[in-house]
């Protein structure tokens, strides 16, 4: 499968996505849906400086998104899709047909109305109710922040 | 008179910031002249947040860890271009003891003097 790992993490392309999982995962890709990114060649170019050589990165609109994932899945590549939110994820999940079979809780750090389930995973009651759905979906979600630290699959996460 | 006192804010992954803040602090004996910020637990833009509530409007350098990832996104994305503020990645221990000694200069003299003493630190000997 091309489409490698999806993540959540609210710092989008930074050390832990571009050398904690882009090393040991090999990734050839790194695509970032972010409306505010995708829209800003300020942004664009900020998070383009992260990515070392090797890794192509490209940033979508959410609309613009579900297609290229879908042909980036049955591409010859090794891509990380990253978003900034559950609720992208959860939209870009339900309308890529297929290409995402997992999704990785990377950091979604403290706001009002969530709780804490880990110190990098904080979520409100829809989120929750929103993966829960994505995982009753067939689509493994579990929190990870990095490929050396064991995956916490969403129905063990507790408050 | 009094000259205006540069401001200084260390940004950095983890606990580095708070660390090398009190390394300098113990070797210089100066207190108060640099800020510790850390990226723990946030998001970016509550990253930005503490950055800016550490400048707190003052002439500054900002000393940041790495010359890519989130500390300097988050300096870039609300500093960039303000005057009185400059940026300086690839904080080390030296460029900092130098600093809280010279603190009267103005920002973009004291982001150079930052790098010229960072860069003398970094040696290889036998």
């Amino acid at each position: 499968m091309s489409i490698v790992v999806a993540r959540i993490d609210d710092r989008l392309v930074h050390g832990q996505v571009v050398i904690g999982w882009g090393r040991p995962l090999e990734l050839s890709r790194i695509v970032l849906v972010d409306a505010e990114v995708a829209a800003s060649p300020f942004e664009r170019e900020l998070y383009q400086m992260a990515v070392p050589a090797g890794i192509d990165v490209e940033f979508l609109e959410p609309d613009a998104a579900p297609d290229r994932i879908e042909a980036l899945g049955v591409a010859d590549e090794r891509v990380l899709v990253l978003t900034g939110s559950v609720d992208t994820m959860v939209a870009l999940v339900k309308h890529c047909h297929g290409a995402i079979g997992k999704v990785n809780l990377g950091g979604i750090h403290e706001r009002p109305g969530r709780e804490e389930y880990l110190s990098y995973v904080y979520l409100s009651t829809r989120e929750f109710d929103d993966l829960k759905a994505v995982e009753a979906a067939g689509i493994e979600v579990s929190a990870q922040d990095l490929p050396t630290t064991a995956p916490v699959p969403l129905s063990a996460l507790r408050r | 008179m009094t000259l205006p006192t540069l401001h200084g804010v260390v940004v950095c992954h983890g606990d580095l910031a708070r660390a090398m803040v009190a390394a300098v602090e113990e070797i210089s004996g100066i207190r108060g002249a640099l800020v510790p910020v850390s990226n723990t637990g946030c998001d970016r833009g509550q990253l930005e947040e503490r950055i800016v509530e550490a400048v707190d409007g003052r002439p500054s350098v900002v000393f940041i860890d790495m010359p890519s990832g989130s500390c300097l996104f988050a300096a870039v994305r609300r500093l960039s271009g303000t005057a009185e503020v400059r940026l300086v990645t690839g904080v080390n221990l030296a460029m900092l003891l130098d600093f809280v000694f010279h603190r009267e200069l103005a920002p973009d003299q004291a982001a150079e003097r930052a790098l010229d003493t960072g860069a003398k630190a970094i040696a290889s000997r036998r």
